[in-house]
């Protein structure tokens, strides 16, 4: 690779730790996508305004194209890949998109699973407004987020039923 | 009505599994081996001539392939196609002498990486010399304005004027008369993943491999004639994932230029624009329009007749831009009773970014014209808004009817509809709420837009706008087979970019051959592999590829009997299809079941009827329904099918000190037929709301006075967010169309060709107590601030 | 939209950014949660030939409140600043102003030191440290120095920081007047967006509802966000009554020269301007009132 600078990384993504030798101008999403092969993380806009590229990063949801991977160095990050069960299975917010239609095109759908995962993890019972305060940040131009909302929702119902 | 097994049952889709699990397969997730990738370099100026470029600096740096400039390429090359009949126009993917909108691609960088290719176009030297430019479409036509296209010979790409019916005796037997401007202003679709394409030439086979997210009728024909290719030389890949569309990824310049790139130097080639190269130089934008509208009418509000003269920006070419003005022609009346029209149609050029298809094709903003003008009507008769719209609605019992531009609506129930919605929003109850807000001293209104959806178009359109182009036909086809083993699979030929095709054909083929869908796989082929086919634009695949799919099952459930009577030495018409089994209809039991079927039709030649083809597989291919007939000298066209209907009603308010709308409530009734899936179907409409509330208050691609388009990323081009949406309450209703196998109409465009007048209409009963209204749209918080502050 | 090629390097003390600092010079340039830098970076409207991330800094992070002042270390994360309860029961100002600041995965990441540093003109941060005179904190090799919010803020991306300085926190003020009141607006386009304007206000009074101590500071009607002062001495030995606000509100509109953008000319951001201010002193007072009958 022509690039001036390279730094090498250690991170650990969706639980396998991943060493890479990297320009430090790499973002995180860049770096997922084309080094690890992880493309359920989309650009959408490049500047921090539409959510298609969050990821999980030490335990809270941030846009992967406003980090660079070198600062990911040494920390955990999920992707949208990383929800699924280990056996492949669909975890219960998954399951409910697919149950809602929570999508049409799917293109901005992992950033606002990640964006979901994430509320569910610390309010297990949100309110509509939490909900959609949850998903402000992330821009869908297919469902108008009604049946994003309603799944969401609903996964909160059925985690609770299954715990 | 006919009771379906799984059409109309709200089903999970085909397609959600593999986006919830990140492994959907967008253009930017291809990767080939040794790809290498482009950055383009933009024009500054609105319009400068190009005197050198020098690129020396840029070629030196590591890791840098090509940078290719618009002289070789136009030198290479065909013309990129053009909708109209323009004889000395010319269009090539980057400018070659001079550039025509601030943002139009210039040279294109191909390097290792879109890191050292960004890197090198910032080394790309362009010597510009900046020329006189125009950015105001009513400025362009007139004398002495600087010409985009001297070789056009003006500004205007097109301009007709048709009149239906007798306008001017109805206007002048009219009681009441009004004019009015309505100014819809150039946003689009603006999907969040911006156009893609990756091209890979393969020498020995002389083969084009494409991939991209792209919603294109006659893609690989376009990029063949521009390479100087066959198009059997082209194959382009359905099989990919388009991330957002609504009509706009047209990327046929981008196309063509990978495509090149990738023939001239022998690696594939991938060009994904970043969002500033999509949002300014991408060829994206949709509809910008200057309406001035005549109705005349009666003291019962009964409108007679409506002139209408729609002046549209184009920007620097005419893309499929002027046929957007084309396509309103088909429902020019909405749903009213308005017995003759005029219309004249102008398409200009200016130095702004070229226009593209937006859903609906031109007539959501025609919708808000004319809605706007039904408000009007109301307000100066004093008649309730609802009222008006009940007396001026096409009767159900009417249809098929034929408006004054040659086209006959299918079928309709107008006011079962309406007062669906109005019931659905408790009207009463929402009035007392509207007029609590007003006591609180906020401003506050209701809206009500009810308008038309055509959908599965023929593109009448084509003929119409350029008589050199005799397009009375869109097919759509699909191919049904049944394995050895008795499963099933359909074929299409189409890129998804949401739609959820794969869904609808299972359910199709599921529903006629009476097998799960589930269980029924449904693959996009290529452009070489497939059936004819025309992308998914215009409303059209729940009609034109369902009935594709409908046609192509119907052929095996067929072939499946005659298999069986054969067997059983009985005549046809005394068996019956059940489940996959065909079945004696006096004796049940004699039957012969699915599998052996299917055994007979792979393996047993000598059990075949004589004249059937071994195996088990059918193709369809579907013509428009009331398709094939070219308009008349005077211009009269059926250009679409179906009509779907929308009613929409909102609540909102305006905060006094700012100007910010709120919407509180929106209610919805949709009649598109027969859904094929709910889910599918509410999911578009929601979407088309929010794509047309962005419409009504945000979006706007916005131009200073110096050419610079100053909406260029999505900081400043705004789209709704969830926050901004309000819980949309909907209600359905069905009036099957007579002319689709299963009666159901388009839908991809629900939603959004309603919402922008709806939100109007609430905002200016809203302003009307102040005696003031708004007719530009998006309706900014400061142009309502100002109206109020004029007012108070 | 991908940035130019930087190096970069992640120290773990603060000594050893102020030394790469000074050996940069020009070239050098903090990251902290990076959500101004990052895009403008990869709009190349940034350029830097050294990125210093300071994200593993742990001096940096942390809220530290005394009876006169509550502290800001630059690199506490916006999300663990909206969430904190020393501010919310000290600076409740501030955290008004933070519940509109970004949205849930920018604040995760966006730190407050960041916000302060990177002074745009609408955001939420800077206004309520010009309202509340904040004090803020400047290191490099060998020296460090205390600038008032006053002098510090000169446009986007501009402030009183030199290229070898890093921010390392911000004091604001407490303001330990019996009766206390606040209040904070923004008007927006969309709900996250940057504010067209945004004002905060801070109220004190004597027992008897005469007011001691006022501050008004606007956000984007200028270059950078502007405290009134005239505002502040013109309600100062009133009673809070309509008139007195009326008359604040007019010499809003007289200090503020906003410029047009695409969102809102002018003349809307001034006009409305003096009406938010109006607003937020409505609720400033309201506060007040409210700590008078308790």
């Amino acid at each position: 690779m022509s690039e001036q600078y390279l730094k090498k990384i250690n991170v650990t993504v969706n639980g396998v730790s991943q060493v890479a030798q990297i320009p430090p101008r790499m973002t995180l999403l860049d770096f997922l996508r084309d080094e690890l092969d992880l493309t359920g993380s989309h650009a959408g806009c490049e500047h921090g305004v539409c959510g298609a590229c969050s990821v999980i990063h030490d335990g809270a949801p941030v846009r992967s194209c406003l980090m660079y991977a070198v600062q990911a160095d040494g920390c955990e990050v999920t992707t949208v890949e990383g929800l699924s069960h280990a056996d492949g299975t669909l975890s219960i917010l998954q399951d409910c998109f697919c149950e809602t239609h929570a999508m049409q095109c799917g293109y901005c759908t992992p950033g606002m699973l990640i964006a979901g995962h994430s509320l569910l993890q610390e309010n297990s019972s949100p309110s509509e407004m939490q909900i959609v305060e949850a998903i402000g940040g992330n821009i869908c131009r297919c469902t108008g987020y009604r049946q994003i909302i309603e799944a969401i929702a609903l996964a909160a119902s059925r985690l609770k039923e299954a715990s | 009505m006919t009771e379906y097994r799984y059409v109309g049952k709200p089903r999970r889709t085909k397609e959600d599994r593999r986006f919830v699990t990140g492994q959907g397969s967008f253009v930017g997730d291809i990767k080939c081996r040794a790809m290498k990738h482009v950055a383009l370099v933009m024009s500054p100026f609105p319009s400068a001539e190009i005197k050198s470029i020098d690129a020396s600096e840029a070629l030196a740096l590591d890791g840098v392939h090509y940078i290719l400039t618009g002289t070789e390429l136009e030198n290479a090359t065909n013309s990129l196609m053009s909708g109209l009949d323009l004889p000395n126009y010319q269009r090539y993917p980057l400018a070659s002498k001079v550039t025509r909108y601030a943002g139009e691609w210039v040279a294109a960088v191909v390097a290792d990486s879109r890191y050292i290719a960004e890197d090198a176009a910032e080394l790309v030297y362009v010597d510009y010399e900046a020329l006189d430019f125009v950015v105001d479409p009513e400025e362009a036509i007139k004398p002495g304005a600087p010409i985009v296209h001297p070789e056009i010979g003006g500004n205007i790409f097109f301009q007709r004027k048709f009149e239906w019916g007798a306008v001017d005796d109805d206007f002048s037997s009219a009681d009441h008369a009004i004019s009015y401007r309505a100014r819809w202003s150039r946003n689009s679709t603006v999907p969040i993943e911006t156009f893609g394409v990756v091209a890979q030439w393969n020498s020995s086979e002389e083969l084009l491999d494409v991939w991209a997210s792209i919603q294109m009728p006659k893609y690989q024909e376009q990029i063949g004639n521009a390479l100087k290719l066959s198009s059997n030389n082209v194959r382009v890949h359905y099989d990919v994932d388009v991330g957002g569309s609504y009509g706009v990824k047209r990327g046929i310049k981008h196309s063509v230029l990978v495509g090149y790139l990738s023939m001239k130097l022998g690696y594939p080639v991938r060009l994904i624009e970043d969002r500033l190269e999509n949002m300014i130089g991408g060829d994206a934008h949709g509809p910008d329009r200057i309406f001035d509208v005549d109705m005349a009418f009666d003291g019962e509000g009964i409108v007679k007749s409506m002139r209408m003269r729609a002046l549209d920006d184009a920007g620097a070419s005419p893309g499929r831009a002027p046929l957007q003005l084309g396509k309103p022609v088909t429902a020019i009346v909405g749903p009213y009773r308005i017995r003759s029209v005029e219309y004249e149609a102008i398409s200009v050029s200016t130095h702004k970014t070229t226009q593209e298809a937006v859903r609906g094709f031109g007539q959501s903003p025609t919708n808000f014209a004319i809605e706007a003008g039904i408000d009007k009507v109301a307000r100066f008769l004093n008649l309730d808004r609802f009222e008006i719209r009940r007396r001026n609605f096409i009767e159900k019992d009417e249809f098929p009817y034929e408006i004054p531009s040659g086209t006959s609506y299918d079928s309709g129930d107008y006011h079962t509809v309406l007062s669906k919605t109005e019931k659905l929003a408790n009207i009463s109850s929402l009035l007392a709420k509207r007029d609590r807000i007003r006591a609180e001293g906020k401003f506050a209104g209701i809206g009500i837009a009810t308008c038309l959806e055509p959908s599965g178009g023929n593109a009448g359109f084509e003929p119409l706008f350029n008589e050199k182009n005799p397009t009375t036909t869109w097919m759509e086809s699909c191919q049904v087979k049944i394995d050895l083993n008795g499963s099933i699979t359909g074929i299409i030929a189409t890129t998804s970019a949401g739609q959820g095709h794969e869904s609808l054909v299972s359910t199709v083929i599921g529903e006629v051959l009476q097998r799960n869908p589930a269980s029924i796989r449904i693959t996009r082929t290529d452009s070489l592999a497939s059936l004819p086919s025309n992308s998914p634009v215009g409303s059209r695949m729940a009609i034109m590829l369902g009935g594709a799919a409908q046609g192509a099952s119907e052929k095996i459930r067929k072939q499946l009997i005659r298999i069986a009577a054969h067997n059983l030495q009985m005549p046809v018409d005394q068996l019956e299809y059940g489940n996959g089994d065909v079945v004696t209809i006096k004796e049940p039991k004699n039957k012969i079941e699915w599998c052996e079927l299917i055994e007979i039709a792979h393996r047993r030649y000598h059990d075949l009827p004589d004249d059937m083809e071994p195996g088990l597989q059918a193709r369809h291919v579907w013509e428009v329904p009331t398709g094939g007939s070219m308009p008349t000298p005077d211009g009269k066209v059926q250009m679409y099918p179906c009509y779907s209907f929308e009613a929409h009603i909102p609540l909102v308010s305006i905060d006094p000190l700012t100007g910010q709308v709120t919407i509180h409530d929106y209610y919805i009734g949709h009649d598109c037929g027969t859904q094929i899936n709910p889910h599918i179907v509410h999911g578009m409409t929601y979407g088309g709301i929010a794509h047309g509330i962005g419409a009504a208050l945000y979006e706007k691609f916005e131009y200073n006075d110096d050419g610079q388009l100053l909406a260029g990323t999505f900081m400043d081009y705004l789209l709704p967010s969830a926050h901004e949406i309000p819980k949309v309450k909907m209600v359905d209703h069905c009036t099957p169309s007579p002319l689709t196998p299963m009666g159901q109409k388009g839908s991809g465009e629900g939603g959004y060709l309603g919402a922008p007048a709806a939100i109007a209409s609430a905002v200016n009963d809203a302003l009307e107590p102040l005696g003031s209204e708004i007719l530009t749209l998006p309706m900014r918080v400061q142009d309502i601030e100002e109206v109020l502050c004029d007012a108070i | 939209m991908k940035a130019a090629a930087f190096d970069y390097i992640r120290p773990d003390t603060l000594e050893a950014v102020l030394e790469a600092l000074d050996r940069a010079g020009d070239e050098g340039r903090i990251i902290a949660g990076g959500q101004t830098l990052v895009p403008m970076m990869a709009m190349r409207l940034v350029k830097a030939e050294l990125l210093i991330d300071i994200n593993h800094i742990q001096t940096l992070t942390g809220i530290d409140t005394s009876a006169e002042s509550l502290s800001i270390r630059a690199c506490t994360r916006q999300a663990e600043a909206a969430a904190s309860k020393e501010i919310i029961n000290n600076l409740p100002l501030l955290a008004k102003a933070l519940e509109h600041v970004g949205h849930t995965q920018t604040r995760n990441r966006g730190t407050v030191g960041g916000s302060v540093a990177n002074a745009d003109p609408s955001a939420e941060i800077p206004i309520v440290a010009r309202c509340l005179d904040a004090k803020i904190t400047a290191l490099k090799k060998g020296s460090e120095r205390q600038i008032c919010a006053g002098n510090f803020f000169y446009s986007a991306m501009d402030t009183a920081l030199e290229d070898t300085e890093c921010l390392t926190e911000i004091r604001f003020p407490i303001w330990n007047e019996e009766v206390v009141g606040s209040g904070f607006h923004e008007v927006s386009i969309r709900n996250s967006d940057y504010a067209l304007v945004a004002v905060a206000a801070q109220l004190a009074t004597d027992s008897g509802g005469i007011c001691t101590r006022a501050a008004v500071a606007v956000g984007g009607c200028a270059p950078a966000a502007v405290k009134i002062d005239a505002v502040g001495k013109a309600l100062v030995g009133r009673p809070l009554s309509d008139t007195d606000f009326d008359e604040a509100c007019g010499l809003v509109v007289e200090a503020l020269d906003p410029d047009t953008d695409v969102h809102a000319t002018a003349e809307y951001r001034q006009r409305v301007a003096g009406r938010i201010v109006r607003r937020v002193l409505e609720e400033a007072r309201a506060e007040v009132y409210e700590a008078r009958n308790e």
